[in-house]
């Protein structure tokens, strides 16, 4: 049997690449390895509780009727209405430093006020930037040179601790470089996150990712789970076929790779030599993560945010820690402070810190449990110097690091946002072979789903004549 | 296909693309770029559905005619009037 399209990964770029081409007829299989979809934005299951892993809000959110909006785009290409998303808004976020503090909500005004109050000499600075963003194509498919963003922000705000403090939240929740952004990844997060801002959906990712594999196979797509490609066979730059590990074989005329670019190229046959011998390429940046089940509301313990950036050192430093974690920055979240119309059954507080996928990864087993307690009381100690204790009200906790997501979701170094090198128009060395997901470079729950949309418009649906292979 | 039954077939398919919309009261005369924000991914949608249901192939040079209802009609019913509207 032959596909007209096969899929790697049955993450939101994969799924949604695949709703795609089936409601267009085409005869498309997805493969993943795992038992669970989802890849980097998915759920687990613990003493009967759904744990969202990946997902802390999603960002872009727009609301009904927005149409031109990258999350409006997402509903109509798939076909969704906007109700179906169950989405609800973030109460309030901030970004937190040792003596300064930036609210914001998804209405932009309130993080211009808080600009122009704390830091007033540089609002007229930030308004340029920003108007500057506005009009800046940041969701062009065609590649540029690589832009630095501290070269740009350089040019617009003089105060290190401002451009700190709006780098914070836009390289936790998406920069696969350290201590520098390309300036295209920063504009996509400045406005996901800024400009349009946080919701959740009620049910968590494990009701997005229903909805779109409910969608994928009403229209006739087929999922393979527990299948993981072992080799990609080409011969002259055409891909041919797929081994799996069980040594089945699997035909197609296109193949879309959610896997990640080195991750992909690794595993061609012939070998793509001259990129995989690049691995300076590969994702460095990760996170370790540690949920806390509480035995109350967040806000009865005094966390009123939803999302909580913070730094309680003097610089930020985005880049792999010289320790197993950084503790001296993350990222607080409290799944409860959104505005849902039933409050959620249980309190949780997920924190995420920097780590380091390397120093994880060379401990032995019985360190490697022993270090994720040690670190996560780190974490804690030094996070309440700012903010309450909560910690006897915990009921249940659990932390994963950078192996944790390796073993998962295959992707190297554990890193959730791919290569800092991004494949934009998601083509490979092979005609036939493309890219999506992280390593295309649209980032975020909405960005990894419209990577799959528009690597699967481009590549498949638009073509105008067949492979003339 | 009527001419009537030409302006259904291509409100059914706009009322499948965009489920938040209100496709009952889009005027003929008004570009649908106007009406619904459609942008050219939209476009390449109405055009895969013709295909799909229809078997009609609009190519890229004829995008322009698709610029309103009216036109859309215009430009349709000579290639679908041998064609039986789907229920």
């Amino acid at each position: 049997m032959k596909y007209d399209v096969i899929i790697i990964g049955s993450g939101l770029s994969g799924l949604a690449a695949g709703i795609r081409l089936a409601m267009f007829n085409k005869k498309v299989l997805i493969v993943e390895k795992h038992t669970v979809v989802g890849g980097l934005n998915s759920f687990y299951t613990r003493k009967h509780r759904m744990i969202d892993v990946g997902l802390h809000a999603m960002t872009n959110y727009a609301p009904k009727g927005a149409r031109n909006t990258p999350l409006g785009k997402l509903l109509k290409q798939l076909r969704f209405s906007h109700d179906d998303f169950r989405l609800h808004e973030q109460e309030m976020s901030e970004i937190r430093f040792p003596d300064k503090c930036l609210r914001f909500t998804n209405d932009f005004e309130l993080l211009k006020q808080e600009v122009r109050e704390q830091f007033p000499d540089e609002i007229d600075g930030f308004m340029r930037l920003v108007a500057r963003m506005e009009s800046f194509d940041e969701l062009s498919l065609t590649t540029s040179e690589w832009t630095s963003a501290r070269d740009i922000l350089a040019g617009y705000i003089s105060d290190p601790v401002l451009i700190d403090m709006l780098f914070c939240p836009l390289m936790y929740y998406g920069n696969a470089s350290e201590r520098d952004m390309d300036f295209y990844q920063f504009v996509i997060m400045f406005k996901s996150i800024f400009m349009e801002g946080f919701a959740k959906p009620v049910g968590g990712m494990h009701y997005i990712l229903n909805l779109m594999v409910d969608r994928y196979k009403s229209l006739g797509g087929e999922l393979r789970m527990g299948a993981e490609v072992q080799s990609i066979n080409s011969a002259k730059g055409v891909f041919e076929s797929l081994t799996l590990a069980d040594g089945g074989q699997l035909k197609a005329d296109a193949v879309i790779s959610s896997m990640g670019r080195i991750e992909t190229f690794k595993r061609c046959e012939p070998a793509l030599a001259k990129e995989v011998s690049s691995e300076s390429s590969a994702g460095q940046v990760s996170f370790m993560e540690s949920l806390f089940a509480l035995d109350q509301e967040p806000k009865d313990l005094g966390y009123d945010r939803s999302i909580v950036f913070f730094c309680t050192g003097d610089r930020f430093r985005y880049e792999v820690p010289k320790d197993l974690i950084d503790i001296s920055s993350g990222v607080l979240c409290c799944p409860n402070n959104f505005k849902y119309p039933e409050p959620l059954t249980e309190g949780m507080i997920r924190l995420t810190n920097l780590a380091s996928f390397g120093l994880w990864d060379a401990l032995p087993r019985r360190d490697y449990i022993d270090a994720k307690k040690e670190w996560r009381t780190r974490a804690l100690e030094n996070l309440f110097t700012f903010f309450p204790d909560f910690r006897d009200s915990v009921v249940f906790l659990d932390s994963f690091t950078p192996k944790t997501i390796l073993k998962y979701t295959g992707h190297l170094n554990g890193a959730v946002y791919g290569s800092p090198v991004k494949a934009k128009d998601g083509t490979t060395p092979i005609r036939n072979l493309f890219i999506c997901g992280t390593d295309q470079g649209f980032l975020g729950i909405v960005g990894a789903t419209l990577s799959g949309i528009s690597m699967a418009n481009l590549h498949i649906l638009q073509k105008k004549v067949a492979p003339d292979a | 296909m009527t001419r009537d039954e030409v302006r259904q077939a291509v409100v059914n398919i706009l009322a499948d693309i965009a489920p938040d919309e209100d496709v009952s009261s889009i005027k003929d005369d008004v570009t649908l770029r106007e009406q619904m924000d459609l942008d050219s991914m939209d476009f390449l949608d109405i055009v895969m559905e013709l295909r799909k249901r229809f078997n009609v192939e609009v190519p890229e040079s004829d995008y322009q005619q698709l610029v309103s209802m009216a036109s859309c009609i215009q430009y349709l019913q000579p290639l679908l009037k041998d064609r039986q509207l789907a229920s």
